[in-house]
């Protein structure tokens, strides 16, 4: 009976029958849901998964110790000096907020363009987001001089010393984008999560956790009142977000281009910011999401239709990017300007030359094989090029921040910059508590929105309706 | 502690003959002890020649630490440190009453108000000549020194070595304490054994007793020693300094055969000769500080005055060769053979053309030279190097004469030691008497002869020879540890004396602080001699000046007025008219390929004496920008020939004695030639110097002290990094052959209009060539958007900046961190580019960098109009004051670092970490109360001496008031001049002027009005409070000229 | 008038059809106090039981307009009249710099109003609710489909509105208790 509505597919021309589905045939409510709840409800947790978690926290640790340190002996424990006075820690909170936007740009720009194969993938994508913007969100405080006054100072607070933000800097302009986007897509994504928690809930067998998931899903009882406004404040929140998302990213480039620096001072910066962000965002979304299916069998949810749509918008923003890089080129001599052209010059045959042409090579080289649809549909390779855009956005940070600084306008104050362990240690913290953080949630949180799923099974709809309900 | 090199190393025991107190023992020692006991045993070990190390090296952020630790301080180093702390915790804390009855301070003395400085005049003490200052005293703690504007030799500036030597007053490892062999002993005792000696030794006439000083300029010692030498006909006097002037004075004895010292009158010289002579880097170069100012006078291009021309001929590229006009790369061994040639060619009696040919250049230089002093005779100076064997000072002389120069440009008159010598030879003597067992007592007033007399001499190894041996000294060093006897002695600031200028001129030294740790002077160890040993030199001085102050009137008067003028009038030397002998010099040529070694007084440590001088140390030497270390310094081709590389340890070998430097390229030196710098590789000087650079004199031989020849230079594999404050790079990324060989900063300088030449005869023509279409120029008033502020009312605070009259000597940047509180980093920080100081003086090669034309340009924070660091501060941290100036408020600084990226001049300064020392007690008192000192965190910069324009005010503002009473409509405003800044006040050449640009009558204004002013990258809107006036430079184009800057300036396309 | 100790009848539903008719039908004979519970959103259920429209998107309007008013209000306070200060010669009132701040603040203004709206006028978070008694209920949030009317509904009778659920094609119908 509940099998019924499998045979009625969707009238022929609908995009996404050319392609492979968005959810394999054969399955109904209970399947779905059953298929998901299990990485939660079950009570074995998987051995790879405690593997997983022991590993993460011990990196996790070096975090600890890093930033110890950091604040016992000062920033000078970096490899930062004058000029290069910005070194790994901007570096990697750009990588790492430029990563938390693909969550949030899956989750509402594809929502609000009806994609429905966004959602086999926003839940975990939205989550990655939040654990980006945390790593990212560490590094401002971490790299200022006195970390104890910067984490409160930067905020408007009515501090009895009247030290209040100065709003023509952009860096306070980005304490209110990144918390701004924080905040945001929590909500958006909690919004998500009831739902789903209310299925846990009612399925969870010991008392605890029926409490706590009670407890989170705050007597959510699916009704038709309920859902309806739901719906509307979801859509809306994906409204909010897709110029929120954009903004932020903007906002961040602009840490730069307001800057006077030559290779900093661009207009360029906002668009290509926001490209390469998505760019690193599906990246990373791709780089979890491969491995993840494989080992949770969600190769039914997560179809290689998901991973070439991916692989095409990367493509895509890759394509952004190289436009970016170009013009920068461009610009750099078309001004005429003496310290641009020197600037791009010493950026492509400088001391650290190499740097450019290793972000070259990994960003706009290698990745022009995802034309290749062999290359799409193979998670193994789309998972290595995933891994390579990776490195390469990080580079392309490190080649905007720390060479371009590193000779400006005086030549008597050219330097140079060399990262020390402390740099390294307090990065590779970051990659442990991210991989850390999403490890737990895949444990405790169905990875999948599972009330979306049910929604996208052909079961779900009322013949009349069907025309509305699938565009 | 044992087991931790590092520390051991970084406090090498001052007595190391005592074993070193560890932790361990101490505690042991503790552990056994309880209350009374407790103190007791805790002064024993107080006493312990350990102890201090110890409580030094309790504190985490010595200066030492962060030069070894790898970041900053290595984790170990910090565990370690941590441990000492807590143990020490309970011991340093512990204070007690003293025993004696302490008085209050309830009566305010009169002449002092708390808060507001006094100025005392005294003077430093220098080989060279007395160097007279005004000292600030701060609630009578000397913080600042400063010139004396009434003393010809200072005209109210100083040298480097002036403005840091108030550091040496609070060294924490100063000499604390007197002893015999190793133990506690106190004046009294010394003085006993002395009286004892005289006892002993009046029989024999005081035939064993034997006295080595350094070169006295004081006459009150000087009469002192003649009466110990009177009373003990058998003693005998050497006076002893490893940068001596035997040569010059050896060449007086050959030309007047008698002691004359040379008076050049620069102001009245249109062309100068520098053969190889270092004359306006330091006082290293006797009169260095008014001969600075006369120099530059003529370079001012003030109205009527013609600029003068400068050729040099060196084989160093020294300050005196980065500002002249003509230059002339050559081996300081050939420079006497030029000399010779040149002398014929100016047809000197006697000296006939030597056979040497000459390259091209070479012969045009020497021809068109020769025309040129031909055509200025009587109006140009030859100037011998202090560096340069007696026959080039004679021969100098002789074309001086030649050229009818002497009693127009140049005056003889008495050398400013009391008693000239030929030290060398005296030291000979010395020598053999020690060898030869004849001395039982030495008395070695200051210096450090077992360190840095000629080491052939073997003096080191003659001193156990001698019965017994008093060293008077402020540290415990290399001579200290062969010594029975330490005396520590009182620094200048602590005593009374009197010194000679470079001419003679007397001043008092009189004491601004009583000796910090009851050191004693020379003047008291030679009067023990006497049979008046309780002379206090405070009566010495007074009774030497009672017999031979020239100043008619009550002594007392006349005392007053010298002790608070700081000069004791028509003491000058009177001028000799001698006319030098003539004679053919012998001169010996040196085969083209041989190498040759120079010895230099290095530009910031001296001889050795400012060894452990942190501000010294980290001090960039000018023009190279070295710190903290010193290197063998040779051309780009010597060290490619051989494939050298920078930092590559050579093995030198001279006379079969060898010492190990790492190689250091510098632009314009001749091939095969290495400068060494003296007064490093030092292990026993103190925390600051220990262990870093080599030690030349190992192979400066009684031969060759100047100038020696190289048996052997190889590569010894290893390698040493240098601190080079600025990287010059060769590799040009610009990939442009016509830039091959040539300093990519200086040609991106000259591209960005940061440097701004023309020649003297293009000024002539157009006053304005720094400006027009060949520069960009910052964009119009109204080009932004937005409104700018009103700067047209008040005070706006502005600075000029003369780039053709900085010397780059770096007195200005030695007074800022002296001024300013500003924290020494440690030569590991430095060499990551964490240096501190907020004032630098830029070096930028243009031309060929065989021998190219250097400027020297001091940066500093410009307080730009439209500062970009301002708007990029999220916390309001740096700000822009009414008065123009931007400003700093470090306690809301967060430290994002932001503001120094945005900053185009990068004169922003951040402390990384805990850079200033909080806890070394020594240093406490010598920091300026007026300046901040900052924490870790803050970001901090030039404020062009905020605190000084602000003292000016109140003083302004109490006399306005005072004035109103009487008138209420009356007005006082800050008089021009009254606001000087450290810098300012420091420079010898006046080439930096300070004041309120709103004021059309102030000299700022003035020298702003100027064709030649310009500001540094003003095309990218900043709208700086500092300009530079362009440099204009007077080459003679017979020889052609070095500059080489394409499209920016005409030099050598007129002729 | 409410019965004591019922608060109405529940049906469930295999399919999502059977649902909407029923819901219809209900809506048709004049059942006003009544709701359906699913596993997802169903549109045409809302619809059914004639609930047409929310007012979240009124309140997230509102909220993103106080948040930017707020937020340039802010920054015009603070660096025009709090700490008015001269820095790199731009005006205290340097407006375009107060953009950025004040488009965050807007947005997080309505999001904040969108969720906390949204769970406001959903009586959430609500700790006990009737419907939950009904055997089977844990369903509503996997595979099954519920209508329940509620005994408050004028038209409410035990027996004829069983009758009427009955009918509709249900799993079954039970009484909620109170």
């Amino acid at each position: 009976m509940a099998t019924k509505g499998l045979t009625d597919l969707p009238p022929a021309g609908r995009p996404y029958l050319v392609d492979p589905p968005v959810i394999a045939p054969g399955h109904t409510f209970a399947s779905v849901t059953e298929k998901v709840m299990r990485t939660v409800l079950t009570p074995h947790t998987p051995i790879g998964w405690i593997f997983g978690i022991l590993v993460t926290f011990g990196i996790v640790q070096i975090l600890m110790v890093a930033a110890g340190y950091l604040f016992y002996q000062g920033v000078g424990i970096w490899g930062i000096t004058i000029p290069s006075a910005w070194g790994f820690a901007i570096v990697n909170f750009v990588w790492w907020i430029g990563i938390g936007h693909a969550g949030t740009l899956i989750s509402a720009i594809l929502l609000l363009l009806k994609q429905s194969w966004r959602t086999s993938i926003n839940r975990a994508a939205e989550a990655m987001t939040l654990f980006a913007v945390m790593c990212a969100g560490m590094f401002p405080i971490l790299h200022t001089g006195r970390p104890w006054l910067a984490a409160y100072w930067l905020f408007p607070l009515p501090l009895t010393m009247g030290v209040w933000p100065q709003f023509r800097s952009p860096l306070i302009w980005d304490v209110f984008a990144v918390s701004t986007y924080f905040t945001v897509s929590l909500l958006f994504w909690f919004t998500g999560l009831i739902p789903d928690i209310a299925t846990l809930r009612d399925n969870a067998k010991h008392r605890v956790t029926r409490i706590i998931y009670g407890v989170l899903c705050m007597g959510w009882r699916g009704s038709a009142r309920h859902w309806s406004r739901y719906e509307t404040a979801y859509l809306l929140l994906a409204g909010l977000s897709t110029p929120l998302v954009l903004s932020v990213h903007t906002v961040v480039s602009w840490d730069f281009a307001i800057a006077v620096l030559p290779g900093w001072h661009t207009t360029i910066f906002p668009p290509y910011f926001v490209a390469g962000a998505i760019y690193s965002g599906f990246a990373m979304v791709l780089t979890l999401l491969i491995p993840i299916r494989a080992a949770y069998g969600m190769k039914d949810f997560i179809t290689t239709r998901h991973l070439q749509n991916m692989a095409k918008v990367m493509l895509a923003t890759g394509l952004i990017v190289a436009y970016g890089y170009f013009f920068e080129a461009f610009m750099s001599w078309y001004s005429g300007d003496v310290f641009e052209m020197f600037q791009f010059k010493n950026r492509a045959t400088g001391p650290l030359g190499a740097f450019y042409w290793m972000l070259i090579t990994c960003n706009i080289v290698l990745p022009q094989s995802l034309w290749f649809r062999k290359v799409r549909s193979s998670p193994v390779l789309l998972w290595v090029v995933s891994i390579i855009v990776n490195v390469g956005m990080w580079l392309e940070r490190f080649v905007i921040v720390v060479i371009s600084l590193h000779r400006d306008f005086l030549p008597s104050s050219w330097g140079t910059y060399k990262a020390t362990r402390w740099d390294y240690a307090t990065f590779l913290g970051t990659l442990g508590f991210f991989t850390f953080a999403f490890l737990m949630f895949i444990r405790v949180l169905p990875m999948i929105s599972i009330f979306e799923l049910r929604a996208l099974l052909p079961q779900s709809r009322l013949q009349p309706l069907l025309e509305e309900n699938l565009q | 502690m044992e087991n931790h090199p590092e520390l051991v190393q970084i406090k090498s025991s001052p007595t190391p003959h005592k074993t070193k107190l560890t932790l361990q023992q101490m505690r042991e020692r503790l552990s056994a002890a309880t209350g009374k006991t407790y103190w007791r045993s805790l002064e024993e070990l107080i006493d312990e020649p350990g102890f201090e190390e110890l409580l030094e090296n309790e504190f985490p952020e010595g200066v030492a630490e962060l030069n070894r630790a790898e970041d900053g301080l290595s984790r170990r180093n910090f565990l370690k440190l941590a441990g000492a702390s807590m143990a020490l915790a309970g011991l340093s804390a512990c204070t007690r009453q003293p025993a004696e009855a302490i008085v209050p301070y309830i009566r305010q003395p009169e002449d002092l108000i708390p808060g507001i400085p006094k100025f005392f005049a005294t003077t430093m003490p220098f080989p060279t000549g007395g160097i007279p200052l005004l000292v600030k005293s701060n609630e009578f703690r000397p913080t600042k020194v400063e010139g004396n504007p009434q003393h010809p030799a200072s005209n109210g500036a100083t040298d480097v070595f002036a403005q840091a030597s108030v550091l040496d007053l609070y060294d924490p490892d100063r000499s604390t304490s007197s002893s015999y062999r190793g133990e506690q002993r106190n004046w009294g005792d010394f003085a006993e054994a002395i009286d004892l000696y005289k006892t002993k030794a009046a029989g024999s006439g005081g035939a064993g007793l034997r006295f080595l000083s350094e070169t006295v300029i004081s006459p009150t010692l000087a009469s002192q020693i003649q009466t110990v030498l009177k009373k003990f006909p058998g003693a005998k006097w050497y006076q002893w300094d490893p940068v001596n002037r035997d040569a010059a004075r050896a060449a007086s004895q050959t030309l007047f055969g008698q002691y004359a010292e040379p008076i050049y009158k620069f102001e009245a010289a249109n062309v100068v000769l520098s053969l190889d002579a270092d004359f306006l880097n330091t006082s290293a170069f006797p009169g260095f500080i008014p001969y600075s100012r006369a120099f530059t006078s003529r370079r001012k291009l003030a109205e009527d005055v013609p600029m003068s021309r400068l050729y040099a001929v060196e084989s160093f590229h020294t300050t005196a060769g980065a500002l002249s006009d003509n230059r002339l790369p050559l081996r300081a061994s050939d420079i006497l053979t030029f000399a010779a040639a040149l002398a014929s060619a100016l047809g000197v009696a006697g000296v006939s053309a030597p056979a040497q040919e000459w390259t091209q250049d070479q012969q045009k230089f020497l021809t068109g030279l020769a025309k040129d002093l031909k055509a200025n005779a009587g109006t140009s100076i030859v100037l011998p190097g202090e560096q340069q064997p007696p026959e080039l000072h004679v021969l100098a002389a002789q074309i001086n004469q030649a050229l009818g120069n002497i009693g127009k440009t140049i005056v003889y008159a008495d050398p400013v030691e009391l008693v000239p010598t030929d030290q060398l030879g005296g030291l000979k003597q010395l020598l053999a008497d020690m060898n030869a067992g004849k001395v039982d007592l030495l008395v070695i007033l200051e210096g450090n002869p077992a360190y840095n007399t000629p080491v052939d001499l073997g003096f080191e190894l003659a001193m156990p020879k001698v019965k017994e041996i008093v060293h008077l000294c402020n540290y415990r060093n290399e001579t200290t540890r062969m010594s029975q006897w330490h005396i520590h002695s009182a620094h200048y600031l602590e005593m009374w004396s009197d010194a000679r200028a470079y001419d003679g001129t007397c001043s008092i030294v009189q004491p601004l602080i009583a000796p910090l740790y009851g050191g004693h002077s020379t003047h008291e160890v030679v009067a023990l001699f006497t049979d008046t040993p309780e002379l206090t030199p405070y009566d010495a001085v007074r009774a030497y000046w009672t017999q031979n102050g020239k100043a008619a009137g009550d002594f007392e008067t006349n005392w007053r007025k010298w002790l608070h003028d700081g000069i004791i009038p028509n003491t000058a030397s009177p001028v000799k008219s001698l006319t030098p002998r003539g004679g053919t010099p012998q001169i010996k040529t040196l085969d083209k390929n041989a190498m040759e070694v120079v010895f230099r007084p290095d530009p910031t440590i001296y001889d050795g004496r400012y060894n452990n001088n942190a501000w010294l140390q980290e001090c960039p030497k000018p023009l190279i920008r070295l710190e903290w270390d010193n290197a063998a310094m040779m051309s780009i081709d010597t060290a490619a020939k051989h494939g050298w590389n920078q930092e590559d340890i050579l093995r030198i070998t001279v006379d079969g004695r060898t010492t190990e430097a790492p190689v250091l390229v510098v632009y314009g030196m001749p091939d095969n030639s290495i400068t060494l710098h003296l007064g490093y590789g030092r292990s026993f000087s103190g925390r600051v110097g220990n262990g870093f650079g080599f030690n030349a004199y190992e192979i400066r031989g009684m031969n060759a002290p100047l100038i020696a020849t190289a048996e052997k230079v190889e590569n010894s594999g290893g390698t040493y990094k240098l601190a080079v404050v600025q990287n010059f790079n060769l590799i040009d990324p610009h990939g442009d052959p016509s830039l091959m060989n040539r300093s990519v900063q200086g040609a991106e300088a000259v591209r960005r209009d940061i440097i701004r030449v023309g020649s003297y005869d293009e000024y002539k023509k157009n006053p304005d060539f720094a400006h027009g279409d060949k520069f960009e120029e910052a964009p119009e008033e109204n080009y932004s958007l937005y409104p700018g502020y009103d700067y047209t009312r008040g005070y706006q605070w502005g600075m000029a900046v003369d780039m053709n009259s900085c010397v780059g000597c770096n007195s200005c940047v030695i007074a800022c961190q002296a001024e300013n509180n500003s924290p020494v980093v440690g030569k590991e920080q430095v060499k990551i580019g964490r240096d501190m100081k907020w004032l630098r003086i830029d070096a930028y090669y243009t031309g060929d960098l065989l021998n190219p034309r250097a400027f020297m340009q001091p940066m500093m924070c410009q307080h730009c109009e439209d500062a970009p660091c301002e708007p990029v501060c999220p916390v309001g941290a740096t700000v822009h004051s009414p008065e123009g100036l931007n400003v700093m408020v470090y306690n809301r600084c967060v430290g994002t670092r932001y503001c120094s990226n945005n900053c185009p001049y990068k004169v922003r300064r951040f402390n990384f970490m805990l850079f200033a020392d909080y806890t070394t007690p020594s240093l406490k008192p010598l920091r300026n109360p007026d300046v901040t000192v900052r924490s870790r965190g803050v970001m901090e910069k030039c404020t062009y001496c905020l605190q000084r324009i602000n003292a000016a005010r109140i003083q302004a503002e109490v006399e306005e008031t005072r004035l109103q009473q009487a008138d209420p409509k009356a007005e006082r405003k800050i008089r021009d001049g009254e606001v000087v800044t450290a810098c300012q006040q420091a420079c010898p050449t006046d080439a930096i002027v300070f004041g309120n640009i709103n004021d059309p009558s102030s000299r700022v204004t003035k020298i702003k009005a100027q064709p030649r002013n310009y500001g540094v990258l003003t095309q990218v809107n900043t709208r700086p409070r500092t300009s530079y006036i362009a440099n204009v430079v007077n080459p003679n184009m017979e020889i052609g000229d070095r500059t080489d800057m394409p499209g920016k300036t005409y030099i050598g396309a007129e002729s | 008038m409410m019965r004591e100790g019922i608060y109405g009848l529940m049906a469930e539903y295999d399919t999502v059809p059977d649902l909407v008719q029923a819901a219809e039908k209900a809506h048709e004979v004049g059942y006003r106090r009544m709701d359906t519970y699913s596993p997802f959103p169903i549109e045409p259920a809302a619809e059914a039981i004639g609930f047409h429209k929310n007012r979240v998107a009124l309140v997230v309007l509102i909220g993103g307009l106080l948040g930017g008013t707020g937020g340039y209000s802010l920054a015009y306070w603070i660096s025009v009249l709090a700490y008015p200060i001269n820095t790199g010669g731009k005006p205290w009132h340097s407006w375009p710099a107060f953009i950025p701040p004040t488009f965050e603040c807007t947005v997080l203004g309505a999001s904040l109003a969108a969720f906390i709206g949204m769970l406001a006028m959903n009586g959430l978070p609500m700790p006990y609710h009737p419907v939950f008694n009904a055997p089977n209920f844990a369903l509503a949030s996997k595979d099954k489909f519920f209508l329940c009317i509620e005994a408050a509904d004028p038209q409410f009778d035990l027996t004829k509105t069983r009758q009427f659920l009955e009918q509709t094609n249900p799993r079954v119908v039970t009484e909620v208790p109170n």
